[in-house]
């Protein structure tokens, strides 16, 4: 039951983010979903207190939840921008994309064959529309760091799906993901900040202008 | 004849409603506020004054304040209170209640653009596209409830609802609950949407409609809008409140009592929150019709 109420959260989380313009909410709700889903391999496995979990769980809060806001609020600050003006794709329109992508997700989770019953019926349709809304960020939005939040939430919605089919191996893997995932937006962190300073803008949509 | 006490509560009542939301506001405020029967006054202070019809009016005008009252007295004896059944029920009265409160905007709308004035006429042009926006919301969620209940009556599916319904998909009914009450401030002119008291004209929306209506008419339009809100106020308790079954006059008190905690509810909310710019209210109700729509996909797909 608590696993649902935090999943449906979760989903709710992706519609938000669709539907935002300012970049500091966008950050805050993305840190939100980030300590929510790390929440899940507590609830999902069985001996939920061995070190490994206990430590994927607390890795993963400190990481989305505290580590990146803070690099990308700085981010924020240094480039002066707070709002995304012109995305390619309009707010509105996100959420009704984002609304089909959860349907849509839906009536995949049920068709898809599983190889074991997972901990919860949301698991896969909320895992699933996270990687779709993060996949629909990176393409609809032009500020980087809204692409940069696309791909955490991309990121977030294969952790949901790790959590729920939870094996000493997924355990593995998730560590490594997080890891460049951590890297990644490490990167992309002081790509950000050298583009606004190179240019007065992070606009991504006028990057292919540039000649030398 | 049980059936009726809805109905009869909803008409008498229904000022009352609106003054324990302008006691609320006023105690945030820090004022002491008008007196809680001050619609009951002004009704009759109104019902006693003449009309005075403007000459480029046609019947449609005076039809106006006439139809939206019946529409809402109709929907209204569609509408049950908690367990308690309404006097008229069918199967799919839902739908044919919605339809009912958009007939009666509907000749609002035509009332005030019938005026002339290019001042109602952005009024109604505003109420209209916002009732069309909120109507997909209100829809959807007696849609997902319908769904969740197997009931297709208003009042089947309000007495059917019970504390096991908020157990097995209480995040649906959460979801629920939320666009219903979106809904609830967007069709009644309640503050995120428009600001009941405002009469600045380029922010109100409703109020705009019926500036030139007055004496009975604008009585009949007042008492018109506090059925309104108590159709509203009782769908969202009924759905809230999933009461065992116990003695009518019992459910009755609840249904009262939960009726006006909406009320302080809807107050609160407006003293605590500003006016949402009119560009943004779209997104308000389309938020409202994302989450019925997410309630509707998590009872259609639930295992």
């Amino acid at each position: 039951m608590l696993m649902d109420f935090i999943l449906i959260l979760v989903l709710l989380t992706h519609l938000r983010l669709l539907a935002s313009s300012r970049l500091g909410a966008c950050i805050r709700i993305t840190a939100l979903q980030g300590i929510l889903l790390s929440l899940l391999p507590l609830l999902t496995t069985e001996h939920a207190w061995s070190a490994r979990v206990l430590g994927l769980a607390l890795g993963s809060a400190l990481l989305k939840g505290v580590l990146f806001p803070k690099l990308l609020f700085r981010t924020l600050r240094e480039a002066e921008v707070s709002r995304e003006v012109e995305p390619y794709v309009g707010y509105g329109t996100s959420l009704m994309f984002g609304v089909l992508a959860v349907g849509a997700s839906f009536w995949i989770a049920r068709h898809l064959p599983l190889p074991a019953p997972l901990a919860s019926q949301f698991l896969a349709p909320v895992a699933m529309s996270g990687m779709w809304c993060g996949l629909f960020l990176i393409i609809a939005r032009k500020r980087a760091v809204n692409q940069v939040l696309g791909f955490i939430v991309l990121e977030n919605g294969i952790f949901t799906f790790g959590a729920g089919v939870m094996g000493e191996l997924s355990l593995l893997i998730e560590m490594g993901v997080l890891l460049d995932v951590f890297v990644a937006v490490f990167l992309m962190g002081i790509m950000v900040f050298h583009i606004s300073r190179e240019f007065d803008h992070m606009d991504t949509d006028r990057l292919s202008n540039l000649k030398d | 004849m049980t059936s009726f006490v809805p109905l009869v509560l909803g008409l008498t009542l229904a000022p009352l409603l609106m003054g324990v939301i302008n006691r609320t506001k006023a105690f945030f405020a820090g004022r002491q506020g008008q007196p809680l029967l001050q619609l009951y006054y002004d009704l009759w202070k109104l019902l006693r004054k003449g009309a005075v019809y403007s000459q480029t009016t046609t019947w449609i005008f005076r039809a106006g304040p006439i139809v939206g009252l019946a529409c809402a007295v109709a929907a209204l004896a569609l509408m049950p209170l908690l367990r308690t059944p309404a006097p008229v029920s069918f199967a799919g009265d839902f739908i044919l209640a919605v339809y009912l409160l958009g007939l009666g905007r509907f000749f609002t709308v035509l009332a005030a653009l019938d005026t002339g004035s290019s001042f109602e006429g952005m009024g109604a042009s505003r109420e209209a596209h916002f009732a069309a926006l909120a109507e997909p919301a209100l829809l959807l969620a007696l849609v997902t409830l319908v769904l969740m209940v197997g009931e297709k009556s208003l009042s089947g599916l309000m007495g059917n609802l019970d504390a096991l319904h908020w157990l097995n998909s209480g995040p649906a009914l959460v979801l629920i609950l939320a666009a219903l009450f979106m809904v609830l401030l967007a069709e009644n002119a309640r503050i995120p949407v428009d600001d009941p008291n405002t009469h600045l004209e380029l922010t109100m929306i409703h109020e705009v409609m019926v500036l030139d209506h007055g004496g009975p008419d604008f009585a009949l339009i007042q008492y018109g809008a506090a059925l309104k809100l108590w159709f509203f106020a009782s769908l969202v308790v009924s759905v809230a409140l999933p009461l065992p079954e116990m003695p009518l006059a019992l459910l009755a008190v609840a249904g009262v009592a939960g009726v006006m905690l909406v009320g302080v509810g809807v107050g609160i909310l407006e003293s605590t929150m500003a006016r949402l710019r009119l560009l943004t209210v779209p997104y308000f109700l389309l938020g409202a019709t994302v989450l019925a729509a997410v309630a509707l996909l998590l009872t259609a797909f639930r295992a």
